[in-house]
């Protein structure tokens, strides 16, 4: 017990010590200044920009700051295209050069869910990628995705943090020229300082770290009778993207993604690392500090109520294990060398973030443990969350909290100076609610027709948990699944005579792309509405929104809101079976 | 001024392409690279083997199994666990090394209990001789559950003590010598710290092998 409990509280210690760190380090990223990566971040940056035919001389590249129509068509038509090369990559695996195993195609509503997948950050995976990917759909295509999607959603989350702080964006002329337009940035240059100064860099150091431990990565084929492939320079990525998408079915369970308990600690730093950041790049951003505390304080605390409940759940043993005379913690679907602490604190670290990768079995945790994801993803994502898309859930949760004070004190809300009106408030209740409403219509559908029934595995309150966790982890863009749940069946590997199911395909590959840029489009027209408002000075009235007592509001404002959401859909499954030793 | 439609159009494609060789090529190229020059031991998959012969990886916990002679339905041959060998985890994929996936047996599924029963009186029929006094109830929880890879090289130590006295009397050893074999090819947490402590069983295996050798 106590062992565990050190475990935990040395993880949460070095994340509060990188936040400061990399969360100055995005600012000075994110403003445009120069940062120690320069030397050789700074010439990757000029070379895309003279490739991409925007950079003048020597590379540089002073953009024109866009309004928010012009961020969003940005994000969606690169967006687009990245799908549509994605979409390629994996029609054509029959062509591909390295392709050891023969490999062909999925069927096309498995390649329809998988691609939408990537795109949007979410790496739900119907598909086992030992036994279905090439090394190049694997490398050239999905690693790609897990860059540029984690890339878009800093973007987007960098767009809000600059309406609200009304700053000018860092290459306009004029100080105020930028905010007095309703600008919020470039997205091409966003997209490429993301990229380069902050994903890139770090990727590329964790993924030779993780080879020392035992991480493969080689060109080569299947050796006496063992699967391999590039895998840490993915698994790095993967994690910093908070992607999640493994190089094998079971993920970082997996000894070759996920060899010792140094690595374990490492992926669990990487996913957690950039969504905790942000709040301070968010503080240092609008000029206060305090204000990224608070927010990081209201995260945290969150954080640390789902880490004491699934590491106290999977302490113990499931009711099949002790029915069956067994004692100890539950090790079913785990792995030795994490034990039920560091999986139970994966399980946290990857749900409440958007990650999604595991190194454990979620179907295989007990009632109590596996209500926890569940609840976690019931937040929409706002506790850290995704990359740049935990900010910016959260943020328009701080919105809400705001109006709602706002009313008890009976004054207009403001928020950073800029008052929050009837179109903010519309906008963020839109935004906050896309999300329910897509799981709640995906998990309808599939228990309520009977397309569904084939996915289900599972029998009794299991086979519920399945499919709405399918969906609250599609439509949050997570990707971690209890895996009993399929849309794809595959006798052999390579995907010979293998068959997609295609609702399961096609409805998640919707909820997943509509989870997505339903919420970034409303976050940018936000940012648009939020940049052109003047900031008036603070003054005796004013909400202050860097209090602890601010942070408590804005925790009650996420749980009521998940609480009045999914109760319903909590209690029929993981409740049930948490309250009852009987067995279905 | 925003771009016109069509030029960006042009720019979104070109992104995808420049990033693509980046981040798709050039990246993993790289990182290839430095981690084959550097370390190709581990990169390639950790491989070992004894008297010259790759035996698996230290990273992937396979059964060392014996053949009955028997076949089953399918006329496949019927193996069971050779007791002069460590046994790893039970594995849900019967130790595959190129697939992997969960058990996904639930915490209140029927089938579960059945299987866990079955895996412990197995366990009980292989190690009671050896350790008397052993019951369902003292198995270490980890001899009978299903790790998450299929593959989990490690086992407990109060594992891997229980299976030494019986490795120790099927190969007629000292118990002594077997348990020293279990403690030089222990880990403890990381920093002291991190993760559980373990017993790696492919490497515990190549020793025994390499004893067979010697001797």
């Amino acid at each position: 017990m106590a062992q565990g409990i050190l475990q935990i509280a040395l993880f949460c210690a070095l994340i509060v010590a990188i936040v400061p760190l990399l969360g100055g380090h995005m600012a000075r990223v994110f403003r445009g200044e120069r940062t120690f990566l320069d030397p050789l971040s700074g010439r990757l940056e000029r070379g895309t920009y003279r490739l991409l035919g925007v950079g003048g001389r020597g590379g540089r590249w002073e953009p024109d700051p866009q309004d928010w129509k012009a961020y969003a068509r940005s994000v969606l038509l690169f967006s687009a295209a990245g799908w549509l090369l994605l979409f390629v990559i994996l029609r054509t695996q029959s062509l591909h050069p390295l392709n050891h195993g023969d490999f062909r195609s999925a069927p096309w509503d498995v390649t329809f869910n998988t691609v939408s997948s990537f795109v949007t950050n979410t790496n739900w995976q119907f598909y086992g990628g030992e036994t279905t990917m090439t090394y190049v759909s694997q490398a050239v295509g999905l690693t790609v995705q897990n860059f540029v999607s984690a890339a878009v959603g800093l973007a987007v989350a960098v767009a809000l943090i600059r309406a609200l702080a009304g700053r000018r964006v860092p290459t306009a002329g004029d100080p105020d020229a930028g905010a007095a337009a309703g600008t919020i940035g470039n997205f091409w240059q966003d997209l490429t300082r993301a990229i380069t100064h902050v994903l890139l860099p770090i990727a590329f150091v964790a993924a030779l770290v993780l080879v020392t431990q035992g991480v493969l990565q080689t060109l080569g084929a299947t050796a006496h009778g063992v699967a391999r492939g590039p895998v840490a320079s993915q698994e790095a990525i993967k994690e910093l993207g908070t992607n999640g998408g493994g190089f094998f079915n079971v993920n970082a369970a997996h000894p070759f993604e996920n060899p010792t308990a140094f690595s374990n600690l490492l992926e669990m730093l990487l996913i957690l690392a950039i969504p905790a950041s942000l709040t301070m790049t968010y503080g240092r951003m609008v000029g206060s500090r305090r204000q990224g505390w608070a927010v990081f304080g209201a995260m945290s605390l969150l954080f640390l109520v789902s880490v004491a409940v699934v590491f106290a759940a999977e302490r113990h043993g499931t009711p099949a294990q002790t029915i069956a005379g067994l004692h100890g913690v539950n090790l079913e679907g785990k792995e030795l060398r994490n034990g039920s602490t560091m999986s139970a604190l994966f399980t946290a670290v990857t749900t409440v973030t958007s990650c999604g990768a595991v190194n454990s079995a979620f179907e295989s945790m007990t009632g109590l443990g596996g209500l926890v994801p569940m609840v976690n993803l019931g937040y929409g994502e706002s506790v850290f969350g995704g990359v740049g898309t935990g900010l910016y859930t959260m943020l328009m949760y701080v919105l809400l909290a705001v109006f709602i004070g706002g009313l008890m004190v009976g004054r207009t809300p403001e928020f950073l100076g800029k008052k929050i009106e009837a179109k903010e408030i519309k906008l963020v209740s839109l935004g906050i609610l896309v999300t329910p409403l897509l799981v709640l219509l995906g998990s309808g559908l599939a228990l309520a027709t009977k397309y569904g029934a084939p996915s289900i595995y599972a029998t009794g309150p299991q086979g519920f948990s399945e499919t709405f966790y399918a969906y609250l982890s599609q439509a949050n863009n997570n990707g971690s699944a209890f895996a009993g749940y399929t849309g794809f069946l595959q006798p052999d590997a390579g995907n010979a005579g293998s068959n997609g199911v295609t609702f399961a395909d096609v409805i998640g590959g919707l909820v997943m792309l509509a989870g997505r840029f339903v919420p970034i489009l409303i976050v940018l027209a936000l940012a648009g509405s939020l940049a052109g408002k003047r900031a008036a000075p603070v003054g005796a009235g004013t909400l202050r929104t860097d209090t602890g007592t601010f942070a408590g509001l804005l925790i009650g404002v996420v749980v009521l809101i998940g609480a009045l959401t999914f109760f319903p859909a909590l209690l029929l499954g993981p409740v049930v079976q948490g309250l009852t030793d009987h067995l279905f | 001024m925003p771009m016109p439609l069509p030029k960006e159009v042009l720019t979104a494609v070109r992104a995808m392409v420049v990033l693509t060789v980046l981040l798709g090529l050039a990246y993993p190229a790289v990182v290839t690279g430095v981690a084959q020059l550097t370390m190709p031991d581990r990169a390639n998959g950790s491989f070992i083997a004894s008297d010259g012969q790759v035996t698996g990886s230290r990273l992937l916990g396979v059964a060392p199994t014996l053949d009955t002679g028997k076949q089953d339905d399918n006329g496949d041959p019927v193996t069971a666990p050779d007791p002069s060998f460590f046994q790893p985890r039970p594995s849900a994929t019967g130790y595959a090394t190129d697939t992997s996936y969960f058990s996904n047996r639930g915490p209140n599924s029927d089938t579960a209990r059945q299987f866990y029963k079955e895996e412990a009186a197995a366990y009980l029929a292989l190690n009671a001789p050896t350790s008397p006094g052993l019951t369902v109830g003292k198995i270490p929880i980890d001899a009978v559950t299903t790790s998450g890879s299929g593959v989990d090289p490690e086992i407990s130590k109060a594992n891997a003590a229980i299976q030494a006295r019986r490795v120790a009397a099927a190969r007629g050893l000292p118990p002594a010598q077997v348990a020293a074999l279990v403690r030089k090819h222990s880990r403890g947490r990381f920093l002291g710290v991190f993760g559980e402590p373990g017993v790696n069983v492919p490497e515990l295996n190549r020793s025994l092998r390499n004893l067979e050798a010697t001797s």
